[in-house]
């Protein structure tokens, strides 16, 4: 039996109460972590170069001289650790039908009403729409943040494509720290998300409530009561 | 000639430029200062110019600087580029003008312009890295200076440098060490046919409106300054034999400016892009407001028990 585009390895429900899910294995956690940290420390230096009233913050990095030196290194961390997520995720973030509905009823979506919504899979429309974005935006900025890395790079382009490797890398970080303000605000505003990033569960009420199909297609392809050793303590 | 500027007093000077005299400041908020010092300007007289390089040899006497020994490849420019040492260099360009099938030595003396509207203090994001004083001069802090590269980027001359030991950003001072003291810069005091000469901005365009009469009665018709409007004016100016064709003397761009992708980087981008990070921080805030927490209802949890065949355990 093929499993659903959505699966991803490491999915599984145990029954109980309430029912637990596992949406994320721990090795897709680490690798959430490190890049979360890395586009978090790029947003800090990268902004204090970027406008001079928040210059103070390469204080954070021990100066002006070590956030330039460091900024790059972070970047190639963050390409990497990103790399790793991307191949991890694609696939579940293919997009379907049931996806353009969503986006149509984007008000009921921002409203909270989620009976008005069609039944999704792992992810939803927004959340693959971070997934591509943030995609894009990385390899944009890492290619273009290539060009301006004066300390080793200088030489290999011309003034002129330097400076627009420095437009467009100004204007592609404001875009991806705007794609992650979306994404952490709607991991705060949907509760029961967090638990997803931290221990890789959620509860079977968070996943009927916002991803019913991909609930679905977990119970269907393992019983009940054959959901293996990791029992929750209620049973 | 040019009456030269006496020697110093042997007694010490204290120094006439100082944080009072700056009109502008790297990525700085600055009050204009009430005092405004005369401005100054060198002249680099390219007809004049007998490609001797004692104004190289000078400019690194004065700085302390080692230039490394290089290979000869073909031309008597030599090092083959401006670097972190050689804050000014003699580009040497050999020219057939088709007019008169004269072959003409065109030797220009390359460095900072010091231009009126300076690229690279608009582009470097470290405060007080890069200056400018009322009296024309642009010049580099290297305390402040983090190496970003970005005044390589805003310079529309291509001047600074980045040095690969210190990381830091190098180009001429106009000796702004000497200026302050009542000196004329290092290359403008070893010149030895006064193809350079120092003194307020007007003395100069004075100066150099002689020198343009003269090279005119010569037979260059399109004699003229080089002071180009399109970064405010320079304080480093060239009297050109061809001022029509300012790109024959190695390059010498015809219309200098700072790149308008610098203008929208430095400009537009900086106030949107700060703008659209705070709105949609915002937005999240007042969503969370209005809309409240998106919560699981203990109706889900009992949906989802009875989905994985709830009441068994």
């Amino acid at each position: 039996m093929s499993a659903p585009y959505d699966v991803e390895s490491g999915d599984a429900v145990h029954p109980g109460h309430p029912v637990q899910v596992d949406r994320y294995t721990v090795g897709a956690r680490i690798n959430h972590w490190i890049t979360a940290i890395s586009l978090i420390l790029l947003a800090i230096s990268g902004l204090a170069l970027f406008h001079p009233s928040l210059f103070f913050l390469t204080g954070l990095f021990g100066g002006g001289q070590m956030t330039r030196t460091l900024h790059p290194w972070i970047g190639v961390v963050l390409f990497f650790s990103f790399t790793g997520m991307f191949f991890r995720f694609w696939k579940a973030n293919l997009w379907k039908s049931e996806d353009g509905t969503w986006m149509r009823r984007i008000r009921d979506v921002i409203a909270g009403h989620e009976e008005k919504l069609p039944e999704l899979g792992k992810y939803n429309a927004g959340q693959k729409l971070v997934f591509w974005g943030m995609s894009f935006l990385i390899v944009v900025l890492i290619a273009s943040g290539v060009v301006i890395w004066n300390a080793y790079f200088s030489t290999f382009t011309s003034i002129g494509q330097q400076r627009v490797a420095l437009l467009v890398h100004a204007v592609a970080a404001v875009a991806i720290i705007c794609v992650w303000i979306i994404h952490v605000y709607a991991a705060i505003w949907v509760k029961g998300t967090i638990s997803a990033m931290t221990r890789g569960q959620v509860t079977g009420g968070w996943a009927w409530r916002h991803h019913r199909k991909w609930l679905r297609e977990l119970v269907s392809r393992k019983p009940p009561g054959n959901s293996g050793t990791r029992g929750t303590p209620a049973e | 000639m040019f009456p030269p500027i006496p020697n110093p007093p042997v007694t010490a000077t204290p120094a006439k430029l100082g944080d009072n005299d700056l009109i502008r400041r790297s990525a700085s908020n600055l009050r204009v200062p009430v005092e405004f010092k005369e401005p100054v300007a060198k002249l680099i007289d390219v007809s004049k110019c007998i490609g001797c390089k004692a104004c190289q040899a000078a400019c690194l006497e004065w700085n302390e600087l080692h230039e490394e020994i290089g290979t000869f490849n073909g031309s008597y420019t030599n090092p083959p580029d401006l670097t972190e040492n050689s804050l000014t260099l003699m580009r040497f360009t050999e020219w057939v003008n088709p007019e008169t099938d004269n072959l003409e030595w065109l030797i220009r003396k390359d460095g900072c312009m010091h231009c009126a509207d300076p690229g690279c203090l608009k582009a470097c994001p470290a405060p007080g890295a890069i200056v400018q004083y009322s009296n024309g001069i642009v010049d580099f802090d290297h305390d402040k200076c983090i190496g970003c590269g970005y005044c390589v980027k805003g310079c529309p001359f291509n001047i600074p440098r980045i040095s690969k030991t210190d990381h830091k950003a190098y180009k001429c001072t106009l000796c702004s060490d000497r200026v302050a003291v009542g000196q004329g810069p290092a290359c403008q005091k070893a010149c030895p046919t006064q193809a350079i000469v120092f003194g307020t901005k007007a003395q100069m365009k004075e100066w150099a409106e002689g020198r343009i009469t003269d090279l005119k009665s010569r037979g260059y018709k399109n004699a003229g300054l080089y002071d180009p409007p399109g970064v405010g004016g320079t304080h480093v100016m060239y009297v050109l034999q061809h001022a029509d064709q300012p790109s024959l003397y190695a390059g010498l761009p015809d219309n200098p400016r700072i790149s308008r992708i610098v203008e929208a980087w430095k400009g537009v981008t900086k106030y949107v892009g700060l703008g659209v990070i705070g709105f949609a921080a915002v937005a999240g805030a007042l969503h969370y407001l209005v809309a409240g927490a998106n919560k699981v209802t203990p109706e889900d949890e009992a949906n989802a028990e009875k989905l994985t065949g709830g009441g068994r355990s």
